[in-house]
């Protein structure tokens, strides 16, 4: 049976690993290969790496560090940041990455996704859509949301943008809920059971892991396949071990 | 020992190599049919699809040379399924020294294609291959693929109904997850590899 997975994120800026609240206030929590090595000790069942910057700067992801920690690292681990092209994708996963995610990069382009599916298969390919509830009710998709000055609303509906992204040949998603992202409330339940109804490739949950029972309940109650969390793991605020033993505990599918 | 790596393209041939060096083996990238012909282990990573995974071989004059091969021979993912009979991707024949089929995996409520993540490995036939492996242990895979079992399957996993995970037919043996992401329970195949 398939384990459901703990993923850490680790926000990367400047080659350092930060943090921040609702997308600002960035604090540096620690270096890129240290954080990694930690997080593999303490059975993280996989890594996220977002160069946040990147894509509102403009430039692709740095692949000194994607080396560095594919060398030490034996978990799989995703890398996004403003990759635009199969060239930049190509170089990125020849550095030891196992899938790269994309973003703002697709929403400029959808192509992108196709293309990359295209020279990679789909199960390098993962899709990180970052939505939030307008005054409308509608999740909307956020684009640029590693710098808050330049962070734009789209009128693209998240879950219409989610299916185009598997049409396209996504492998996996990643939707990012930003309205419950850095405040620990739990997991938008609602939105990934919407996104659940019509994800037919692993989806993950991002943004609001506060306590283990967040964990359980995504996964229980919104059927997700990994469950990506921050701030909880980068504080100690919540333990690996600790979080995996709880949720086999709770009859979920975990590696231990 | 010299161990060399089937530079078959495929985007995890780095991921393997920094494996191996972990476990303290510097393996030659090549794909040079002498070098290959003269290694002690060779080990064909693989990522990407079937067809043009042979196609590759054709077009580096390497697949006569793998179907000679004599010593222990170590597809990985999709270079495991290239080491099968024929696989339904693109309708491809293979190098046909597993005589396995390869199938997709047929999406199903709560299944989920392609099966990526963690899953447990069950030992189905004692094989040094299989040497400590543990009731709880888990592998990480990804793939849409899968290899039906049959009497070639050393272990099975199980999405929706079990499947080959290793396979094995005289020299030549296949896992179908990433031992190079596989954290310990990895390492550990991967120097059962080394040690045969």
């Amino acid at each position: 049976m398939l384990s459901r997975r703990i993923i850490p994120c680790l926000d990367v800026r400047d080659g350092k690993v930060v943090k921040g609240v609702r997308f600002r206030d960035h604090v540096v929590m620690g270096e890129i290969v240290e954080l990694a090595l930690r997080y593999r000790d303490e059975g993280a069942d996989e890594l996220v790496f977002y160069d946040i910057t990147a894509s509102p700067e403009g430039r692709s992801v740095d692949r000194g560090w994607v080396e560095r920690v594919a060398r030490v690292i034996d978990i799989p681990f995703c890398v996004a940041g403003g990759i635009r092209s199969v060239d930049e994708a190509r170089a990125v996963l020849y550095a030891g990455a196992d899938k790269i995610s994309v973003n703002s990069p697709a929403l400029e382009r959808p192509a992108l996704i196709d293309e990359l599916a295209g020279a990679f298969g789909v199960q390098c390919v993962v899709v990180g859509i970052d939505s939030l509830r307008d005054a409308d009710g509608e999740w909307r998709v956020r684009q640029y949301t590693g710098d808050p000055g330049k962070t734009q609303a789209l009128a693209r509906r998240a879950l219409d943008w989610m299916v185009e992204a598997q049409q396209r040949g996504a492998g996996e998603i990643v939707l990012n809920c930003m309205g419950s992202d850095g405040v620990r409330r739990g997991y938008d339940l609602e939105q990934l059971s919407a996104a659940r109804a019509l994800c037919r490739v692993p989806l993950i949950a991002s943004g609001g892991a506060g306590a283990p029972e967040h964990f359980r309940d995504a996964f229980i109650e919104a059927d997700v396949d990994g469950a990506l969390a921050a701030s909880v793991f980068h504080s100690g605020a919540i333990s690996i071990p600790d979080l995996k033993h709880y949720l086999r505990g709770q009859d979920i599918a975990i590696r231990l | 020992m010299s161990v060399v790596l089937v530079d078959a393209g495929g985007t995890n041939i780095g991921s393997v190599r920094y494996a191996l060096q972990r476990l303290g083996v510097d393996a030659a990238l090549t794909a040079d049919a002498a070098t290959i012909r003269a290694a002690d282990k060779v080990i064909l990573p693989g990522v990407g699809a079937a067809g043009p995974g042979m196609a590759r071989l054709r077009e580096l004059g390497l697949v006569e040379l793998m179907r000679s091969l004599t010593q222990p021979v170590l597809g990985v993912c999709l270079g495991m399924q290239l080491l099968c009979a024929h696989s339904e991707e693109a309708d491809t024949t293979c190098l046909g020294l597993i005589p396995a089929p390869v199938h997709r995996f047929v999406e199903a409520p709560g299944l989920r294609v392609p099966h990526m993540g963690w899953n447990r490995l069950i030992a189905k036939q004692p094989h040094p291959l299989l040497t400590g492996l543990g009731d709880d242990d888990q592998a990480y895979f990804v793939h849409s693929y899968a290899v039906p079992v049959g009497d070639w399957t050393l272990a099975t996993s199980n999405y929706g109904e079990a499947f080959s995970a290793v396979i094995a037919r005289d020299n030549f043996h296949g896992m179908q997850f990433h031992p190079e992401r596989s954290a310990a329970v990895g390492a550990k195949l991967l120097q059962n590899f080394l040690a045969l």
